[in-house]
């Protein structure tokens, strides 16, 4: 069976263009990989998103997306894609070890939270260092903590643990902040948080198996110095990259791995392949602005595919 | 929540998980954890598909901080598969169903 279209990827992007293409008869079918409802579920409210005065919480806006494009018969599965082939058409999707085919795709697998890129980071994930602070802020109560960062994000999570923790230690490369002047001063003249100028982690210490982290080697970024510096845990605000990895050498993307669209349009490098959401927006990263490319993204599928027909 | 899943808590942690003669899957999970709908209904599903075979335990970390603190739970959702009263594996984050029952088919053999 070769669908109509495939949709990659699940945040406010991937459903509104699942909600389009859905009441299109376009019966879109839609991978949600491991982040189901994607960036918003896992922050709280979401105050910015037109149509709630009160605010909304993200994983309940996620939900609501969801069972919209579900009740024009989008159909959804919670699978992440393991490897595309847009060299021919129709093109092949592969997702828990099942090829699925489709005349057109639209890719909306936004972005992740950017790591620092050490083993011991990675080995100590969920172990102590953590991205989400919504997440795992909980298991922190009286604790102290560092947070890697010096924008408005990092600054927001510092500020939100200190809920938790009994001391938060802002950890920053350079000798000021990068974030607005309202949250630095909010942040800098709180009681519970510190900042460590000039200093980059250069490695994560502790063992998953015995109690996870215990600390981190902080260098100076001036002095060169390193030290060693006792910590219970670690959140990493230190920005999002663009999850693209899966169309390398497939698709045009810029420098930092974002997918280039066209002028004006969410049409890729390849024709029938259309990019919406974070994956191609170096600019605003919003939810809003995700779902009005999913909804750009959609009604260009239909066009396309009334072309091809005509 | 689910029939075939146990809400395990400080109190019934030791009989129903330490003590179980099946291997027991725990789902660490909180009201306030976005990531952690993603996992519950898969969680549900495995309850279903090995029931008899496993038991399938959920724990709300806001009322049984006693469990997710002895076995140093620092993230949800975290999976915690126990055989013979120890933790054989541990799984942090949304995963897919497969990379859960395959250590569950690997224990019951
Ligand atoms: C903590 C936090 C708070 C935020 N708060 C706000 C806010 O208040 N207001 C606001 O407007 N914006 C906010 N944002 C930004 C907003 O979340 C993003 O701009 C928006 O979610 C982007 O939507 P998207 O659909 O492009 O991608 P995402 O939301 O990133 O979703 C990507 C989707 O792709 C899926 N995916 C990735 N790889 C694969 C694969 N290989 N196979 C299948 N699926 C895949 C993921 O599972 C996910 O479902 C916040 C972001 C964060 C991290």
């Amino acid at each position: 069976m070769v669908r109509k279209v495939i949709i990659i990827g699940s945040g406010p992007a991937g459903l509104t263009a699942a909600i389009y293409t859905a009441r299109a008869n376009l019966e879109p079918l839609v991978f949600e990989g491991l982040q189901p409802g994607g960036q918003l579920t896992i922050t709280t409210d979401v105050e910015n998103f037109p149509g709630f005065p009160e605010g909304i919480m993200g994983p309940e806006l996620m939900d609501n997306m969801r069972k919209q494009a579900q009740r024009f018969g989008a159909e959804t599965h919670f699978a992440n894609v393991d490897r595309v082939d847009l060299s021919q058409r129709p093109f092949t999707v592969e997702a828990g070890g099942k090829e699925y085919q489709a005349e057109t795709l639209i890719i909306s697998t936004g972005a992740t939270a950017r790591l620092l890129g050490l083993d011991s980071e990675s080995k100590l994930m969920g172990f102590g260092v953590s991205a989400c602070a919504t997440c795992d802020g909980f298991f922190y109560k009286d604790k102290e903590i560092l947070v890697v960062g010096g924008g408005d994000s990092a600054l927001e999570e510092a500020i939100y643990l200190t809920k938790f923790a009994s001391k938060v230690t802002l950890v920053h490369r350079r000798d000021e902040l990068r974030g607005s002047k309202i949250m630095q001063s909010r942040a800098l003249n709180h009681p519970k948080i510190d900042v460590a100028w000039n200093s980059v982690i250069t490695e994560f210490l502790g063992d998953p198996a015995a109690g996870g982290l215990t600390g981190v080697i902080m260098r100076d970024t001036v002095t060169n110095e390193t030290r060693e510096v006792k910590t219970d845990g670690v959140f990493l605000a230190i920005g999002h990259q663009p999850n693209s990895d899966l169309f390398k050498g497939q698709l045009k993307t810029d420098a930092a791995g974002y997918i280039v669209t066209e002028a004006d349009s969410t049409r890729t490098s390849v024709e029938g392949v259309f990019a919406a959401g974070d994956i191609q927006d170096t600019k605003y990263r919003q939810a809003v602005t995700a779902a009005g490319s999913g909804c750009a993204a959609a009604i260009e599928v239909e066009k396309y595919l009334e072309a091809q027909e005509g | 929540m689910g029939e075939l899943t146990l809400q395990i808590t400080d109190d019934n942690f030791e009989s129903e998980v330490l003590q179980s003669d099946v291997p027991v899957l725990l789902d660490f999970w909180a009201e306030w954890c976005g990531p952690c709908r993603v996992i519950a209904p898969v969680v549900e599903e495995i309850a279903g598909d090995y029931n008899g075979k496993a038991k399938v335990g959920k724990v709300n970390v806001d009322h049984t901080p006693g469990v997710a603190a002895k076995y140093g739970i620092r993230s949800i959702p975290t999976l915690l598969i126990f055989s013979k009263g120890n933790v054989h594996k541990q799984i942090v984050g949304a995963v897919p169903k497969g990379q859960i029952t395959d250590v569950l088919d690997e224990l019951i053999g």
